[in-house]
Order: C-alpha cells, then structure tokens, then sequence
C-alpha cells in the first residue's frame, strides 16, 4: 500500500521543470551587450531550469508556458536595468532591495553561483 | 494587482507579521479575516471554508463536479466501521470520549493545561487506543486518517472553536509559537507560509493558484486527485515545507501541532465541512 507519507511528500515544485529543452535561442539581433550566442544559451537554460533559476515559476518570461505572476513580467530588461550591477544584485541577492521579498536568495542559498547570475543577466538582457 | 492593492497587502501582511505587543490570539483574528475579507469583498466569509474554491472560479466548477460523486466517502465508510469496532477489551472509541460523535471533530486542536502541550484529534484517537491496551496508529496510517475523515463527517456544520483562555499561559505560549512559525521564512526558497497563503494568495506559482490561509483546517482530511489518495492536515504542512526545500518535521511534533493550532484558531467561526476534495 501506498504510504501516506508519499503521498504527501512529491514535490509541487516539480510540477515546474516542464520544457525546459523545447527553448529556442533568442533572436541574434537582440544580442545587445555582445555575449557569445553559447553564454546566452546557458544562461537561458540556468533561467528555466527548476533546480537553478526557475523565473518562470513566478515570472512571465517570453514564450514560457504557464508562467508564474508573483514577481514583474520580465521583459525590456535593458531599459528597465540600465545598470547591469543593479540586476545582477537583484537575481543574486533580492533581500539586499526588499529583505521581506518572496524571491529566493539564489546567491546567499547556494542555488546560483555568482557566475551563473552573470549568465543569467546576459539572457535576461536579450528580453 | 494595482500598485495600490501591492501596498495594501504589504502593510497588512506586514502589521501581521510583527503585531502590537498588546495584539492577543483575537486581535490577530480578527485582522487575519479582514485582510482576506478586503482581498476578496465579494467572497462571503463562510465561503473560505472551501479554500482554493472559494477564489477560483475554474476549479470551483471542477470541484462541484467532482463533489457529485465524492472520492473521499469511501474512506468515511472505512472510517466509521473503524469508529465501531470493538477493541480487545470490549470497549470501544465511543467509550474515551465524553461527546457524541458528531461533537468531537470541533473540540481539537486544543491545549491541555495538564498536560502542557496541544492535542490534536490523532492524538486524542491513539490515546485512547493507548488507554485500551491497542497499538497507536502511525500518524499517516489510513485508518487513522479514515477516523478523522468520519469524525469530520458527523460534524458538518459545527463551527471550528479553538479556544485560548487568557489564564492559560501555555495556550498562548503554544498559539505564539505556531504564529512564528507561520511568518518565518525557511528552507532554500526561503518561503514563509503567509509569503504564499497571506501575500500572494490568488496569485500563481507557475500553474498553481495559491489559496487563503482563512478556512485552511476545515475541510481536512482531503482526498488529493493528484495522488490518489486521503491526506492529514500536518501532511500537507510537511508537502509545502518540502516545496520551498526546508527539512521537515514529524508528522504530531510540537511544531507542527502549534502551527495546527494557530491556523485553527485564525479559522474560528467557519464551519467545519471535511472530508474535502482537492487536486
Ligand atoms: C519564487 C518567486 C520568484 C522566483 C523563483 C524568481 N523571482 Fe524574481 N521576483 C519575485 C518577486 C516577488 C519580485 C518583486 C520584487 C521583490 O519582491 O523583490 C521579483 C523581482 C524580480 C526582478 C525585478 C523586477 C522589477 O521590475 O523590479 C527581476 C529582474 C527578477 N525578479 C528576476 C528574476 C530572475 C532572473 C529569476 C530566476 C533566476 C527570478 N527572478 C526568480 C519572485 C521570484
Ligand atoms: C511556495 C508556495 C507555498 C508555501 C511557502 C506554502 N504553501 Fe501551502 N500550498 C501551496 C499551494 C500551491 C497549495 C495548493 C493550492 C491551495 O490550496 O492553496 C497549498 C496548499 C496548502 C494547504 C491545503 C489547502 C486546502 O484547502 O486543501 C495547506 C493547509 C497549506 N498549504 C498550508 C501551508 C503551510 C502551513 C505552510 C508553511 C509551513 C505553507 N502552506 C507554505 C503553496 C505554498
């Protein structure tokens, strides 16, 4: 017989990993702060992935199916964040702006490491 | 959300998360269902008994549907002939409780003063097995969450009644503990239930809408679609600890008792209406 404990333990979380391959890279003309189209690549796959980033869990990012609202959509991220530090910070750490913010430390946890928030922001700078 | 509602809900879930000194378990209360009351003015307050469904148009039609033929009356079935048997000595649960059936269900959580601690409806149920020289059930047994499924039948309609006394201090000792635990933030998400159950209520985590924290106790136990299965209230607390990645406790461990405890108490005056039925 099936334990109560499994029942309730299976991740809802999981229910977010859906698709993460079925991404294409974005538009090449879109590329505005010259990273390497691979760099990019990554740091959409560290967005989407729901062991790394998972934005899409509480953002609506582009073509991401069944987003997330609890953060902002995140899109003209360049003229929104004009200050890549700014956004950097942001995904690193968001308790540093907003200690009470509901969008995990990703640094400070261990789930993102600082170069892994740099790919991340060379996607997020293609949005 | 306007911008307006944003910093509506900041300040109220704010306020609730460091309350005056002075604010009792009633003040919280009555704060608690005014937050959720001005969240959703057109949501009658007894209709927060049915959660998610009170807010969620969509799955509140799935959910009627599914209530026409209820996946959870088997175990209600299951749970009176448990409720009937008859124990190695000739008793049976009947004899531990000084109240009918159908007026046990509203008389838990609640803090024995002499035994220092909340005692939940499990515990109350293996006590007795304890007390008849019966083997207690595992906490996620079946037959003890048909019990609470059957004993939670008898008692559609009774009002959730939680009580605090002001002369008890470990009472409230026990509900201030549950509320910490409630507004901290925990785990690698770094998640505190109000984050997602005051702060974000309606709103979604990928495709999952998140409900009110008002009417959390009252349907419990349900049967998940999704699992196939009944489930206990401190099951789904261990499930949404699990989610945000923080270790989780035993199920009937303090913690999770004083947690059963405040929310039960924030769900004074609603009726009780389980067994429910959730995806
Ligand atoms: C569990 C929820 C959650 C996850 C996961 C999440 N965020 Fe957020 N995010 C938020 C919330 C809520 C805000 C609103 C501001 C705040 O509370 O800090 C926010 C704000 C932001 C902002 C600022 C937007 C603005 O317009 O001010 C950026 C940029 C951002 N998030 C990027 C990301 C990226 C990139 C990821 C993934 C690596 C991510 N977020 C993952 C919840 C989340
Ligand atoms: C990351 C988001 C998140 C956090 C944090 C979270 N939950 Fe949940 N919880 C959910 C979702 C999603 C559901 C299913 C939809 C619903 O009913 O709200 C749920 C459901 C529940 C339910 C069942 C509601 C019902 O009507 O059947 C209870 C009870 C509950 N949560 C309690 C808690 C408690 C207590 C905590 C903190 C220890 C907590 N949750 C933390 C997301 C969360």
């Amino acid at each position: 017989m099936l334990s109560k404990h499994d029942l309730s333990s299976r991740p809802r979380w999981s229910a977010l990993a859906a698709g993460v391959a079925i991404f294409s890279l974005a538009a090449a003309s879109n590329f505005a702060n010259g990273s390497p189209q691979a760099d990019i690549a990554e740091g959409k796959l560290l967005s989407m992935e729901r062991s790394k980033g998972n934005c899409l869990a509480c953002h609506m990012i582009e073509d991401g199916e069944l987003p997330g609202d609890l953060g902002p959509p995140l899109l003209a991220m360049k003229v929104r964040f004009p200050d890549r530090k700014a956004l950097v910070e942001q995904v690193c750490d968001a308790t540093v702006r907003n200690s009470n913010s509901r969008m995990p430390p990703f640094c400070r946890h261990g789930i993102l490491s600082e170069e892994e928030v740099e790919l991340i922001v060379d996607y997020l700078y293609t949005l | 959300m306007n911008k307006t509602a944003v910093m509506l809900t900041s300040i109220l879930a704010t306020s609730l998360a460091q309350p005056a000194a002075i604010a009792g378990p009633e003040e919280d209360r009555a704060a608690f269902v005014r937050y959720f009351q001005s969240r959703f003015p057109d949501v009658e307050f007894d209709e927060f008994a049915n959660g998610i469904y009170a807010i969620d148009a969509d799955s509140r039609r799935q959910w009627l549907e599914i209530e026409e033929f209820p996946p959870y009356e088997f175990a209600i079935e299951q749970g009176e002939s448990e409720w009937q048997q008859t124990f190695a000595n000739g008793r049976t649960f009947a004899d531990c409780f000084a109240q009918p059936s159908d007026s046990i269900r509203a008389m838990y959580p609640r803090y024995e003063e002499a035994r220092g601690e909340v005692v939940t409806l499990e515990i109350a149920l293996n006590d007795c097995r304890a007390a008849n020289d019966e083997e207690p059930y595992a906490y996620d047994a079946e037959e003890l969450i048909d019990l609470t499924a059957f004993l939670a039948f008898e008692a559609r309609g009774k009002a959730v009644a939680v009580r605090i006394p002001a002369d008890q201090p470990g009472a409230i000792a026990a509900y201030e503990d549950g509320k910490r635990f409630y507004y901290s933030k925990r785990g690698q998400l770094n998640f505190a239930c109000s984050d997602c159950h005051i702060t974000s209520v309606g709103q979604r985590v990928r495709a999952d809408r998140l409900g009110p924290s008002l009417g959390h106790t009252t349907h419990f136990p349900v049967y998940r679609s999704k699992l196939g299965g009944m489930i206990g209230l401190q099951q789904r607390f261990l499930g949404c600890i699990r989610d945000v990645r923080a270790k989780p406790f035993e199920l009937q461990s303090t913690e999770y008792r004083n947690l059963e405890f405040f929310l039960a108490y924030m769900s004074n005056g609603l009726m009780i209406n389980g067994p429910g039925a959730r995806k």
